[in-house]
């Protein structure tokens, strides 16, 4: 057992350290239904790291900083979060992980809300905490079954779309800001009509004095059906959503399901009971939800704060979006392929075994809640399809907006070299080719009875984005680190 | 106009040799595979003929090859596709869908509009195949 203090020695009036008040329990052994949070703490100078995990357990669930006698009008025992394990993490002067668990009736059924508030309150602000990190959680089956899940997830959409056996494919429409709501509607045409299955509207892109978002959802509305009517395809537009407040995006979706649209979307800031708000009537309205991942890097990208986006992806896939943005590993936005890995087996498989070289801290089985499809978006283009199909496999919207829309021979012929890269790189994969190996052979051999292939190969044959990463996973490979 | 639903609709047509190495994929994954037709190819026409059901014991690419064959002395004026079903716990549909024979015309789609309340306009997709009758749209 910890340093725990039992009977009328625990409660005696005053300040007692947070193990001795019970949150530390290295013996304790979580029960399939806890909730499990792994945190990476950088404790203050002095402040062992056992005592810091208890204080997290603590200030996530019912410690104040003081004893209070009235814990023992309840059943405290249970409902006190355990702080069970530490481990130093691997190359690191003072940073430790430490394992809480949870019981389950500490969190209300279907809220993200009242679960982010204990995991991811008061602990953040603690004085005794020099930087602390939430690096991943495990949620109990009995958990998750209280929550929807993806209002449509994978399987449903490709059989709503008719789209089997291969990444999906869209692009933001560009410039993001500034175009008129009929000019808007012509770049989505061009793009679907050219080989898309998707156009998306940008995060930033609502209704602003240029276009306001009736026009722009009637405009993109009129280049969907034409592309569709043009290639015998079912094709959609991310309508953006996002709005002050939950009334007015509601009636935005509204509008769009009038319209006939298959998609709309929303922007991860508009906030948790938002977004459980919209998966809900995404799921009512037969609806796909995408979402947009504005904001997350203010406090997922930094390794010693915040929390990884592991753990963003959980959560949303618990809340109930069908896409969300997770990393193009090779395009122009923060991504590690290891991580990358984890985020996307995270959202995509129906059960993910522990796996530290991927960022998986526990094994966890998703109690069959559907799949997020995961969007790779940013600086991604044709000549890196091998790549991408790689790293990223096949359930994916690969998203080239610059990448389409930049093309010399216009955004159609963008399009058209997008598709045709994928397609002749699938076929290439399922002959059983190297297609990693060859893949520049491949696409150069498409690019000579596809002219605009070759006019994008090469417009950006040279272009990548090569920086350090600065989230990657600490581990070593002999850790044995299994609950 | 060409019809881009399914998988390889971007690619030159493929010959029997490349249907056949995508067969033999399919199977290597433990997927059923069947043959299905159509004279009706709106994009929303989910359900086409089933020339066979999807053949869960086989496991020779040649045998599917047979019945796109058989197909498409029937009905090779007709769209003809392959599909691959993964009956794997989470995923349980179709896994692969892609087009091996068209019509030598392929006359596509219309776009009506009906210009509703405010500036809404309610449209419909019309496949001019569907002009003719059922059987005899290809003609």
């Amino acid at each position: 057992m910890g340093d725990e203090l039992k009977g009328a020695d625990r409660y005696k009036s005053g300040v007692l350290e947070y193990k001795k008040m019970g949150y530390w329990q290295p013996d304790y052994e979580p029960k399939d239904t806890d909730v499990i949070a792994c945190f990476r703490m950088e404790p203050q100078e002095g402040v062992p790291a056992d005592e810091l995990a208890a204080a997290v357990a603590g200030e996530s669930s019912t410690a104040t900083w003081t004893v209070v006698w009235t814990d023992r009008l309840t059943a405290s025992e249970l409902y006190r979060a355990k702080a069970y394990r530490v481990d130093k993490v691997p190359n690191t002067e003072n940073q430790y992980f430490a394992y809480i668990a949870y019981d389950l009736d500490l969190f209300e059924p279907d809220s993200i809300a009242n679960l982010t508030a204990s995991i991811i309150g008061n602990v953040f602000g603690m004085k005794a905490v020099k930087a602390l990190r939430l690096e991943d959680m495990r949620m109990p089956v009995a958990y998750l079954k209280t929550f929807q899940g993806p209002a449509t997830g994978i399987e449903v959409e490709r059989e709503r779309m008719d789209k089997f056996g291969r990444p999906l494919l869209g692009a933001t429409v560009k410039p993001k800001l500034g175009l008129s709501g009929r000019n808007y509607g012509r770049v989505v045409y061009e793009a679907l009509k050219g080989g898309l299955d998707f156009t998306k509207d940008d995060e930033n892109i609502n209704s602003q004095p240029f276009m306001h978002w009736r026009d722009r959802f009637l405009f993109a509305m009129e280049g969907i059906t034409r592309a569709e009517a043009a290639t015998g395809e079912v094709k959609g537009h991310y309508m953006n959503v996002t709005a002050g407040t939950v009334e007015e995006m509601i009636k935005r979706a509204e509008f769009a399901h009038e319209l006939g649209s298959i998609v709309i979307m929303i922007d991860l800031v508009i906030g948790y009971s938002a977004i459980q708000s919209m998966a809900k009537w995404a799921r009512a309205h037969d609806m796909i939800l995408h979402l947009h991942r504005a904001g997350n890097s203010t406090y997922s990208r930094q390794k010693n704060h915040g929390m990884n986006f592991r753990v963003i992806c959980k959560w949303m896939r618990m809340a109930g979006v069908d896409h969300i943005h997770a990393g193009t590993v090779v395009g122009k936005l923060e991504g590690d392929p290891a991580m990358i890995t984890g985020f996307y087996d995270t959202l995509t498989k129906t059960h993910t075994p522990l796996s530290l070289e991927t960022g998986l801290f526990f094994d966890q089985d998703w109690a069959s809640l559907n799949k997020v499809m995961p969007v790779a978006s940013g600086g991604i283009h044709a000549g890196q399809m091998h790549q991408l199909l790689h790293h990223l496999g096949e359930d994916v919207v690969l998203q080239f907006g610059g990448g389409t829309i930049g093309h010399p021979d216009g955004i159609q012929a963008g399009a058209t070299a997008n598709r045709v890269a994928l397609e002749a790189m699938i076929q290439a994969r399922n002959e059983g080719r190297d297609y990693l190996a060859e893949g520049p052979e491949i696409l150069a051999k498409a690019a000579k009875w596809c002219s605009p292939l070759q006019a994008a190969l090469d417009t950006w044959k040279d272009i990548t984005f090569d920086y350090a990463s600065t989230d990657t996973p600490d581990f070593v490979p002999q850790a044995n680190t299994s609950v | 106009m060409k019809l881009t639903q399914g998988t390889f609709s971007f690619l030159p047509d493929l010959t029997d040799d490349e249907i056949k190495a995508q067969i033999q994929y399919a199977m290597d994954q433990g997927w059923a595979l069947n043959v299905e037709y159509t004279d009706d190819p709106h994009p929303r026409n989910t359900y086409w003929e089933l020339w066979c059901q999807p053949m869960f014991d086989t496991t020779d690419p040649a045998a599917v090859m047979m019945e796109v064959a058989e197909c498409r002395k029937v009905y090779g004026n007709m769209y003809i596709k392959v599909n691959s079903f993964d009956n794997t716990r989470g995923r349980e549909t179709v896994s692969m869908s892609f087009i091996v024979n068209r019509p030598k015309d392929e006359p596509g789609f219309g776009v009506s509009r009906e210009e509703s309340h405010g500036r809404n306009i309610r449209y419909r997709i019309h496949s001019y195949a569907t002009d003719k009758p059922e059987g005899r749209r290809y003609e």
